[in-house]
């Protein structure tokens, strides 16, 4: 018997928009537009992102910092946060009817994991309280032009960014490139498996919103998410 | 010393081979008398000879300060609270059970995966997320429930800290804005979900209404045949 207290079945007024990619594919820059498109017009729109909770993010950056974490533990450190987040804000503002904003969700849960050899199933598991989107944006870029972007601009890579912790190579350059390229690998095949809408992203940003802000319009009744005056 | 078991999934960068340790498991609830009677096996283990290694729940280097501290802030949902305690579990597992076992050590473990287990079934978690997510623990060599009957425990609760703690009560759950009436109703409901996991997860039930010293005796006897 499924007797969760957060039902699959369970319908909600609410709509919910997440963004998935790589490092470097731009999609921050289009969930940011797609929320100030929405606020100007008038909507109710909640914006959240991946690891993020002030309950636990001080603990996973320290863990961080210190390599105190596992693949299981960083498994779970990051479902912990992603959980408060839904528990306290996803959940209940989706029942309360708002369009939530999520820039990455489970998927990228799932990219990370699987590529740190975690049990897929296990992890899916894990995050089953929590509602999949109407809409998820892929953007989608060559790995090649994901790894340009960040090595141009940010030339300082973490630890964990870097997949470091996976002993893939002796540099954070070199390390960064091949734990890129099998998220990318993980990506492609969540995109298919969870029906995620692909948006080219080596287009122009301009380009890239007007694409994602007609599908939008044309899926969602927007006027349904209006303030009352 | 047989070698160890996980109930389904071996964490990944974990070999399960070679933990010839004992990994031993005292449940209950609080005020069942668990604290002492690990401390009083403890030393006469160390007696013996045996090294000992301790672990209990919110003791992991990680994220215990922060699990204590959202549980007092109680603006924490019920999955969160359960991935708090499940990240401060496998901490513990891969960062102290496991390298304890390996180097042969008896590990007495104040509580473990099926407190958790309970306390989220209680607040309404479905069951198979609950099995799921404690696949990857060690199976205990033996685990050992200390059942006290509620209104003993009221006592030994008041006797100990003159209050009753907000979470063992299950304030949480709302059950009733009395929390003497509360923490029946949740010891009940524990209590219930541990002897309906009795069998499956192999508890050996030790009647905890009895004094200090006669449950010690009764924990000896039972250890002794594990330790030969």
């Amino acid at each position: 018997m499924m007797n969760s207290i957060y039902s699959q079945e369970e319908k909600y007024p609410g709509v919910l928009i997440a963004v998935e990619g790589l490092d470097g594919s731009g999609k921050s820059t289009q969930i940011h537009l797609i929320q100030r498109w929405l606020e100007l017009e008038g909507y109710k729109v909640y914006f959240t992102e991946w690891n993020s909770s002030l309950a636990i993010k001080p603990a996973t950056q320290k863990a961080k910092k210190r390599q105190l974490l596992t693949p299981t533990t960083f498994s779970l450190i990051h479902c912990t946060d992603f959980a408060d987040r839904y528990e306290r804000q996803i959940w209940p503002l989706l029942r309360a009817g708002y369009i939530v904003l999520s820039d990455r969700y489970i998927y990228t849960a799932f990219a990370r994991d699987a590529v740190r050899k975690c049990n897929l199933n296990w992890v899916k598991k894990m995050y089953s309280f929590a509602v999949h989107p109407f809409l998820t944006f892929f953007f989608h870029v060559p790995l090649e032009v994901a790894l340009n972007r960040i090595l141009s601009s940010r030339p300082k890579l973490k630890y964990h960014e870097a997949g470091m912790d996976l002993n893939l190579a002796d540099s954070a350059y070199k390390s960064f490139r091949i734990f890129q390229g099998r998220i990318n690998q993980e990506y492609l095949k969540l995109a298919k498996d969870y029906h995620m809408i692909t948006i080219d992203a080596t287009q122009h940003v301009e380009k890239q919103q007007e694409e994602v802000r007609n599908i939008i319009r044309k899926k969602i009744d927007l006027s349904r998410f209006k303030w009352r005056q | 010393m047989c070698p160890k078991r996980f109930y389904e999934i071996v964490p990944p960068n974990v070999d399960p081979s070679g933990l010839s340790g004992q990994l031993l498991v005292i449940e209950g609830a609080d005020g069942s008398g668990r604290s002492t009677q690990i401390s009083i096996v403890t030393e006469w283990l160390e007696r013996k000879g045996y090294p000992v290694v301790n672990v209990g729940l919110k003791r992991s280097t990680l994220i215990s300060k922060q699990l204590i501290t959202a549980q007092e802030s109680k603006a924490i949902g019920p999955i969160t609270l359960n991935l708090f305690y499940a990240t401060d579990f496998v901490d513990q597992l891969e960062n102290v059970i496991i390298p304890a076992l390996r180097a042969g050590f008896v590990v007495l473990s104040d509580r473990y995966i099926y407190t958790l287990m309970v306390r989220a079934i209680v607040r309404g978690v479905d069951h198979e997320w609950v099995r799921s997510m404690y696949s990857l623990a060690i199976m205990p060599d033996a685990v050992f429930y200390l059942k006290v009957d509620s209104q003993l425990l009221i006592e030994r609760n008041f006797q100990k800290k003159a209050t009753l703690d907000y979470w063992e009560s299950g304030m949480d759950i709302g059950y009733s804005q009395d929390m003497f009436q509360s923490f029946f109703t949740y010891q009940k409901k524990i209590q219930k979900q541990f002897l309906l996991m009795k069998d499956e997860y192999g508890f050996q039930v030790i009647n905890g209404n009895r004094s200090v010293r006669a449950i010690t005796k009764d924990l000896q006897a039972r250890i002794e045949t594990l330790l030969t």
